[in-house]
């Protein structure tokens, strides 16, 4: 039957012919833009400012923003799934917080770093558990992680608590360089996390899982995967993610601190969907999200070049960009559901 | 055909909600390589023996055993690792993924762990092929058309050695020839020994291509047949339990022939109307007291005749003339304000807020229309309401129920009152009579009569020929998103003579 | 005034819960405080904890209002606080630039200049999700974003004080030994009962959130509507920024408001006003937004660390949540189907229902 293989939009493709030369795949799009946009972005910087053409620059965006592209990853599985989470600033917040304070306690750094990345999983984990058992809207459970992470926060200290341990002063002044530029170690675990997470949405089952949930849930449990599963881990990802990238910030800022990444969910939530994911879930890749934090840190790093712009203009720009990308997917998705 | 031994054999299967007997001591068999039609009214079951079997139902009493071995599965998944798979109307799968994830996800092929890309996609082009499709496997399923998606929903399901392949009404939405494509890959399956047991309404397409079927008539058995042995005439009658002499005497006797009625003036008078993928431009008038009905098949075109005319799609195509003026309906609203008003066939999505009470539910559409600075005194609501809650015999006859814990007919009959108090001139019913029970029906078949003896213009739409022929006084006939016919109704046209036209597309 | 026929109704189905745990927290405040209910004129002023609390509670009540009409439709507005933020701060602005800061006209100027901009705020809100289509929690995400941002813009990333009588009025000052700010919530309440109960507002809104398809085919004029309670949000954002603004004498772009979004949201839904849309309750909300700010009290009162706040906020949010979810109470109850991933079957007295 010929006209099978028409494509659901008959007018665009009236004969079922399919173009041969290229045109870019409709769910790349988003992500192309994106990095159209950093491209741009990159020129307007090296055009107008002196020194901003330095390679260090760039790998300085990964250094200032490790934490942030580690949260950001966790956030990408979440979003991917349909879901969200609000929680991810708070439990960046206690992570540094429990760390500072056990460090300070003297206990050891091996039992710190483990026992910090567990609390955040298990926040994670509880999330989880109850959007799926409760069928609790996401925003709502994880409003309510946000609640606790920040409540035990305070509860802990409402100061900043320094960190002196050695092995967390090390990590954080240590500079592994090559050929005349240097990165920090949290630069290098923020890009191997990256590509852990890569690999595993693109080639596990699991992976696969997560995009089918976010297309159609209840299809991807009538199809006999494990929904609910996937929700959980989803989120319990997202927790270990906070947790590791509360390490990284203190690391970075050797300091716990009730108020740090104050508003990080937000900025995450930015750079996930200027890297083309879409927030209904089902579309998007992890190669995006890194995009979407560079954008985020390129345009840092241009307001700091710039010298006379605030630091406010940052949440303006990325507004205004999260608002561009949002109407891009809006049309995206418009064109290719009907 | 030699009767081989049955792949699948469920015994006195009873399954009680409260309050409801759905299925009652019901045997059912199905053979090896054979097409088995599950028959049936709304109502008599048949969805919910295809429950019990998945799993999605626990059974009350009975024994289901598959290849002799007793089974009894918690769920769809587990239905289908025993190899009992379900390719529902819906296509239930993921538009986002590829084809070809989309036929083998949760078991790609995999290499410690990590899933083979180009292993996956040669098995899923390979399996597609064998199934007669050609498409590229790599693309994601949302951009294939809705037939297409079921045959990757039939691929997927056969994918795992199926051994019974339950397909529920899928050709609700095709069109004749992506039904033939299905019935090609259907007739291929059954050569490799594959059960299948096949759920639909089309009549003629259950005598095409199906080798026995079991008739269930209010959640009881009525019997096995084989398709050869049963007319459709004889089957009819088994499935709504009526003799057939008494099937024609109510044919005979509510015709409602155009002789007898008076002709008023064109209401409505669609020229060359259409919407680019919903239905082709056609011309239809509609005159006061006059009962026009729609018929066709699901997915004919029948509900988007109704949206274009109410203004909840935008035509792309032609003129619309309300008394003689052309008008653009560029929303509900618009069509509300000539006094048009539609009841939806989807009663829970399209129809009722089922949150709130009856009144509010009755009073939505003119309260609406009215805007929402300009209250209907609560005094003007309770008369209204009170006098059609009564009038329609609406039960529980509680202005302040929510509609949500109504039965099906007494929502039906809330949504018939809103758009009565708004007074219209033409009524739009929407399968007003599915899936509700045979008092109601009548009452609602009663109503139309007496609204259009009233002087309202009615365009009835409904799945059931019977019906239409009883209420219209004249009929169109859509196939393929396409009026292929309008006939006056008479003594002489029966539903064998539309069902003819459904079925060719041409007027004789 | 409501009937009392309907008061008991209303009593009987949504506000018993909140009012109870108002009631109680009340209570152990009594115990704590035997004081606490005791109210005194002072100067021509009221004073008391319950003076207190209502003082408080006043821009969280009226944000809780806006929140209430756009939960109501299915919505969510995440970006009320930060109009809150702005809001106080343009009109700070404004006052500072003024020659007298003690200017009526001028002051005048600066609130219709600050609540007119809210209005705005509120219309993008309403036309994104309305026109465009974006799902509410993102497009009020958007302006929670970049609104923070101009806040910061307008007050230069300072904290803006200014020093003027009539701006005073707002927050700080009293009318009839009433605070001023408690009246404007009253009148604000009042208002809006008026507009959606006695208008059909109420019904329209709640049927869009209940069912929007149906609602469109019913000829309910959503996107009207929808703009409209974003609109009405926006207003109560800006509003309840000028209460804040004003009490404090100054403006904060960076701390104005700040999670008063989820303060409100968790009001509204203490009040009975379930998350999906559809039936409200504007009473309850204004009660949800009491009880958060009694416990704020209470935690204060008992001597708890206020630190604490957060964590049982964090608890009630739980607690609430599975309570309002029908899985968790199944559960409980036991009666669910097994096999979570499966949808829930349509409920056996539809079975004359056919699946579409």
């Amino acid at each position: 039957m010929t006209d099978l293989e028409t494509r659901t939009p008959p007018a665009a493709t009236a004969t079922g012919v399919r173009g041969r030369g290229y045109r870019p795949n409709q769910r790349h799009v988003p992500v192309l833009a994106t990095l159209g946009l950093l491209v741009l972005m990159y020129g307007v910087g090296v055009v107008n400012y002196e020194g901003f053409s330095d390679t260090q620059i760039v790998l300085n965006i990964f250094v200032d923003n490790a934490f942030l592209l580690v949260v950001a990853v966790g956030m990408t599985f979440v979003i991917l799934t349909g879901g969200i989470d609000l929680s991810v600033g708070a439990v960046v917040a206690l992570t540094t917080l429990i760390a500072a304070e056990l460090l300070n306690a003297g206990w050891p750094a091996a039992v710190v770093l483990p026992l910090v990345l567990l609390v955040g999983t298990t926040i994670g984990l509880g999330m989880g558990c109850i959007i799926h058992f409760f069928e609790v809207q996401p925003f709502i459970a994880t409003l309510a992680g946000m609640f606790l992470a920040r409540g035990l926060c305070f509860l802990i200290s409402d100061a900043s608590v320094p960190i002196a341990d050695p092995f967390w002063t090390g990590v954080a002044q240590q500079r592994l360089a090559f050929g005349g530029f240097f990165v920090s170690i949290s630069a290098v675990v923020a890009v191997l996390v990256v590509l852990v997470a890569a690999y595993v949405l693109a080639y596990t089952r699991f992976g696969r899982t997560v995009y089918a949930v976010g297309g159609n849930p209840q299809s991807a449990g009538l199809m006999g995967l494990p929904v609910g599963r996937t929700r959980i881990v989803v989120y319990t990802i997202s927790g270990f993610c906070s947790a590791l990238g509360g390490v990284l910030l203190s690391f970075y800022m050797l300091s716990g601190y009730s108020l740090h990444a104050q508003g990080m969910e937000l900025d995450a939530i930015a750079a996930v969907v200027i890297g083309g994911t879409l927030l209904t879930g089902g579309s998007g890749y992890l190669f995006g999200t890194v995009l979407g934090v560079l954008v985020y840190g390129l345009i840092q790093t241009i307001i700091t070049f710039q010298g006379d712009l605030s630091s406010w203009w940052t949440r303006i720009v990325i507004g205004v960009l999260l608002l561009a990308f949002i109407l891009l997917q809006r049309l995206v998705t418009h064109r290719t559901h009907r | 055909m030699a009767e081989a031994a049955p792949i699948l054999t469920m015994t006195g299967i009873s399954k009680r909600f409260p309050g409801v007997v759905a299925l009652a001591g019901v045997d059912f068999r199905m053979l090896p390589g054979e097409v088995h039609a599950l028959m049936g009214e709304n109502g008599a079951g048949k969805s919910t023996l295809i429950k019990v079997l998945t799993g999605v139902y626990d059974i009350d009493e009975g024994d289901i055993r598959l290849a002799g071995e007793p089974v009894r599965f918690t769920g769809p998944p587990q239905a289908q690792q025993a190899g009992i798979s379900t390719v529902y109307q819906e296509v239930n799968l993921c538009p986002n993924l590829s084809v070809a994830e989309n036929i083998q996800l949760g078991r790609e092929p995999r290499r410690l762990g990590a899933i083979r890309w180009a292993e996956l996609r040669r098995h899923s082009s390979e399996l597609v092929g064998r199934l007669g499709l050609d498409i590229d496997v790599t693309a994601p399923l949302g951009t294939y058309s809705l037939a297409v998606q079921q045959m990757v929903a039939i691929a997927r399901a056969v994918d795992v050695s199926a051994k019974v392949l339950i397909l529920d009404e899928p050709t609700s939405s095709l069109d004749a020839g992506e039904v033939a494509q299905l019935f090609r890959v259907m007739r291929q399956l059954k050569s490799e020994g594959v059960a299948i047991l096949f759920v639909s309404h089309f009549l003629d397409q259950v005598y095409e291509i199906a080798d026995r079927m079991t008739v269930l008539r209010n959640g009881r058995l009525i019997g096995e047949y084989r398709v050869a042995e049963l007319s459709p005439l004889e089957l009819v009658g088994r499935m709504i339990g009526k003799e057939l002499a008494t099937l024609d005497e109510l044919a005979e006797h509510s015709r409602r022939p155009l002789a007898t009625v008076e002709r008023g003036e064109p209401v409505v008078d669609a020229r060359e109307l259409g919407r680019d993928g919903a239905v082709a431009p056609f011309s239809l008038t509609i005159h006061a007291g006059e009962v026009v009905g729609l018929a066709g098949l699901l997915g004919s075109g029948r509900t988007e005749v109704a949206r274009l005319l109410f203004g909840a799609d935008r035509a792309d195509h032609g003129s619309l003339r309300i008394d003689g003026a052309e008008v653009s309906l560029r929303n509900p609203r618009n069509a509300m304000g000539h006094r048009i008003a539609f009841c939806s066939e989807n009663r829970r999505t399209e129809g009722l807020v089922e949150e709130l009470t009856v009144r509010e539910n009755i009073i939505l559409a003119l309260q609406a229309a009215r805007g929402w600075s300009r209250p209907i005194p609560r005094r003007r609501q309770d008369e209204l309401v009170d006098r059609y809650v009564r009038a329609l015999d609406i039960r529980p006859a509680d202005p302040e129920a929510r509609v949500g814990h109504l039965s099906g007919g007494n929502q039906q009959k809330v949504l018939l009152a809103r758009w009565l108090i708004t007074e219209p001139r033409l009524l739009i019913v929407d399968e007003p009579t599915r899936g509700i029970d045979v008092g109601a029906k009548a009452e609602i078949q009663r109503l139309v009569v007496e609204l259009s003896d009233g002087g309202m213009a009615v365009l009835f739409i409904s799945a059931e020929l019977e019906e239409v022929l009883r209420l219209s006084h004249k009929i169109a006939v859509l196939r393929d998103r396409r009026m292929v016919e309008q006939v006056e109704n008479s003594e002489d046209v029966d539903a064998d003579r539309i069902m003819r036209t459904i079925a060719s597309g041409g007027a004789a | 005034m409501i009937s009392p026929a309907t008061l008991s109704a209303l009593l009987r189905h949504r506000l018993v819960w909140p009012v109870g745990v108002l009631v109680l927290l009340i209570v152990g405040n009594l115990v704590f405080t035997p004081s606490f209910l005791s109210i005194e004129v002072r100067e021509g002023h009221l004073y008391g904890s319950l003076i207190d609390i209502l003082r408080s509670a006043a821009p969280l009540a009226l944000v809780a209002l806006g929140m209430t009409l756009v939960i109501a439709t299915g919505g969510i507005d995440l970006s009320v606080g930060s109009v809150v933020a702005i809001s106080g701060a343009v009109a700070c602005w404004w006052i500072v630039g003024l020659g007298d800061q003690n200017s009526l006209g001028g002051v005048l100027g600066a609130v219709a200049l600050a609540l007119g901009l809210s209005l705005l705020l509120g219309a993008g809100n309403g036309l994104l999700v309305a026109a465009v289509g974006i799902q509410p929690i993102i497009a009020t995400l958007i302006l929670m974003v970049a609104g923070r941002g101009v806040a910061q813009l307008v007050t230069d990333g300072q904290i803006i004080t200014v020093n003027s009588g009539p701006y005073e009025v707002i927050g700080k000052d009293y009318w009839l030994t009433f605070p001023v700010s408690v009246l404007i919530v009253a009148v604000m309440v009042a208002g809006t009962l008026v507009l959606t109960r006695r208008t059909a507002l109420g019904l329209l809104i709640e049927s869009v959130g209940g069912n929007p398809t149906a609602s469109r085919l019913a000829g309910v004029n959503a996107r009207r509507l929808t703009v409209l309670v974003y609109v009405f949000a926006g207003f109560c954002a800006g509003l309840a920024g000028l209460i804040v603004s004003s009490n404090v004498s100054s403006a904060d772009g960076n701390n104005a408001g700040n999670l008063i979004e989820l303060d409100a949201i968790l009001a509204v839904v203490i009040g009975g006003t379930a998350l999906a849309g559809g039936r409200f309750s504007v009473l309850g909300s204004v009660i949800g937004a009491l009880v958060i700010k009694t416990l704020d009290i209470t935690i204060y009162t008992i001597g708890v660390p206020t630190n604490t706040t957060l964590l049982f906020k964090a608890i009630v949010v739980v607690v609430l949540c599975l309570a309002q979810s029908p899985a968790f109470r199944a559960r409980v109850l036991g009666r669910r189907r097994r096999g979570p991933d499966v949808p829930d079957p349509a409920p056996p007295t539809a079975r004359t229902e056919v699946p579409v």
